[in-house]
């Protein structure tokens, strides 16, 4: 029998208009249930979110559908005023520029340098050298690692790593951060940089979304949490905690 | 797309080929023995067809007239001959022209006791065909011309040259055929490999925003240079190879240079420089446009 839903509806910031919206969508693969079943959210501009649930919550899949790796099988998703259902795959590479995206595992290039990997960001947009000379150790040093610019990423740390991620993310000055479990591979320490780190980007106007399974960090920072079950969504707490399965 | 884009691109094309030497490597080697082999085999039947054609060249056929048949007669069917597009060339040999070859060929110093000449009648048109296996239909229209004799023919070496001459098109048409589709599956299994060891950064670029174009264009320029290396190579060797197989063979086999009339190395890379880039960087091009496409949807 499925739990009741208890929503309480998010207080956002005043007079901000929604960045992200998603009516009634619905998800479904060839086999099993939906992986997201009728969910209706809205995160305004200038928000922290976290997006928490088990595995097989539809969090994989909400962050998907809202990089447009995935179209949503019923319902319509808005993002920057762009509907991703109807976009077109040629558009698809102009939106994304607007989105910052930071991975569990890093995904860096392991053969090149931390230079090197945030001006790659910069190179995919095809940004000129001499603006990417300029931005490049800009956004390192708003991480920490100006002094490390010249390093292999392989010789760094996992916190490091992620930093240089949130860098490269963070260099085309997106409109959206999305992390998908950005402190899954990092000690404590390291986690709570990093959300600091996350937490400064927010406050300099960048829409952050962090989905995540880290309950210490969620229940410690007090900002809004989205909680999601079997593909919807359970609870919406502004200034919300960690919700176990079973609760 | 800026300048500064385009050089980046094409430096990680050839980046790429460093990055991935080995997976280069293997590409390089396998374009080059493929178009090694398809210039080794250019040259054979180059060579060969050179012969033939030489050899088709020496058959002709030879029409004798009707007796009193008159020399502006004869000069009137030679000129409807030479009209004929299986016509090479035609020669008129008048009746004294016939008896001093003949003179010379067969009699030597007997002919002297000849007043007259034996071969009064004997004016004849030698026909030499531009394609031998068009023999047949000549002279059956030879035959139908008015105040012909006969018509002599070499129906034996014209059947065998047009014979082999067809054998070898086929065979070579085959061979070249299977060899570009073996390029063109190792190719497109390399650059899958290549592939498929970046396929984190591909994915990675298209999270970051990056366009199909910007995606595919390293790799493409990566397969080009590839194609344009791996032909480069078997050009230079059979090139290096042809001109000292060239001065053995007239060296060796100096007694039959006349039929063994090797073609000269200018005449082979002509042809064979343009077609063996353009399969190499095809076989590139191509290969990696079609593997890079099915990668592209993250």
């Amino acid at each position: 029998m499925e739990k009741v839903v208890r929503k309480r509806r998010a207080v956002r910031p005043e007079n901000g208009e929604d960045i992200i919206t998603l009516d009634n969508v619905t998800k479904s693969y060839s086999t099993g249930a939906p992986a997201l079943n009728g969910v209706t959210l809205h995160i305004r501009k200038g928000e922290f979110v976290f997006i928490v649930g088990d595995s097989g919550s539809g969090k994989s899949t909400l962050i998907k559908l809202l990089l447009r790796e995935l179209v949503p099988s019923s319902g319509s998703i808005t993002v920057m005023g762009h509907d991703l259902g109807r976009m077109r795959h040629r558009n698809i590479p102009k939106f994304r520029r607007k989105l910052g995206i930071v991975f569990q595992d890093f995904r860096l290039l392991k053969d090149r340098n931390v230079y090197e990997n945030v001006a790659f960001a910069q190179r995919i947009i095809q940004k000129s050298t001499r603006d990417i000379r300029k931005n490049v150790p800009s956004v390192l040093a708003t991480v920490g690692l100006a002094g490390k610019y010249k390093s292999k990423v392989s010789a760094l740390s996992g916190g490091e790593q992620q930093r240089v991620a949130i860098a490269r993310a963070m260099v085309n000055k997106p409109e959206i951060l999305l992390a998908d479990e950005p402190t899954g591979n990092l000690d404590p320490n390291n986690s709570w940089d990093i959300m600091k780190l996350m937490e400064q980007i927010n406050a300099n106007g960048t829409t952050v979304i962090v989905v995540t399974h880290n309950r210490e960090i969620v229940n410690a920072m007090h900002k809004r949490v989205v909680t999601m079950k079997k593909g919807v969504v359970i609870y919406d707490e502004e200034e919300g905690e960690y919700h176990d399965e079973d609760e | 797309m800026r300048m500064s884009s385009f050089f980046y691109t094409l430096g990680q094309g050839f980046k790429n080929l460093r990055r991935n030497r080995w997976y280069t490597l293997a590409s390089i080697a396998t374009i080059s023995a493929c178009l090694f082999l398809f210039g080794m085999f250019y040259s054979i039947v180059s060579n060969f067809q050179h012969v033939v054609k030489t050899a088709e060249e020496g058959v002709s056929v030879t029409v004798f007239f009707k007796e009193g048949t008159t020399e502006d007669i004869i000069l009137a069917a030679k000129a409807l001959i030479e009209k004929r597009p299986e016509v090479n060339r035609v020669e008129y040999v008048s009746a004294e022209a016939a008896w001093e070859s003949f003179k010379q060929d067969y009699l030597g110093e007997y002919a002297d006791g000849f007043t007259e000449n034996p071969l009064e009648d004997s004016a004849n048109l030698q026909i030499y065909l531009r394609d031998v296996s068009m023999q047949p239909a000549l002279v059956t229209y030879l035959e139908s011309m008015n105040d012909v004799r006969t018509v002599n023919r070499s129906e034996v070496t014209a059947s065998t040259l047009s014979g082999i001459n067809s054998l070898v098109a086929y065979i070579s048409i085959g061979i070249i055929a299977i060899l570009l589709m073996v390029s063109i599956f190792l190719i497109s299994n390399t650059v899958t490999i290549g592939i498929s060891v970046r396929k984190e950064e591909i994915s990675i670029m298209k999270y970051i925003g990056a366009t199909d174009f910007f995606v595919r264009a390293p790799f493409v320029i990566e397969g080009i240079l590839i194609g344009l290396i791996g032909s480069v190579i078997p050009l230079l060797i059979i090139y290096v190879i042809y001109t000292k197989a060239a001065v053995f063979l007239a060296e060796r086999f100096s007694m039959l240079s006349s039929l063994l009339d090797i073609l000269p190395v200018n005449t082979i890379f002509e042809a064979l420089i343009p077609i063996s880039v353009l399969i190499g960087v095809g076989i590139g091009f191509l290969g990696s446009v079609t593997t890079v496409r099915k990668h592209l949807h993250v």
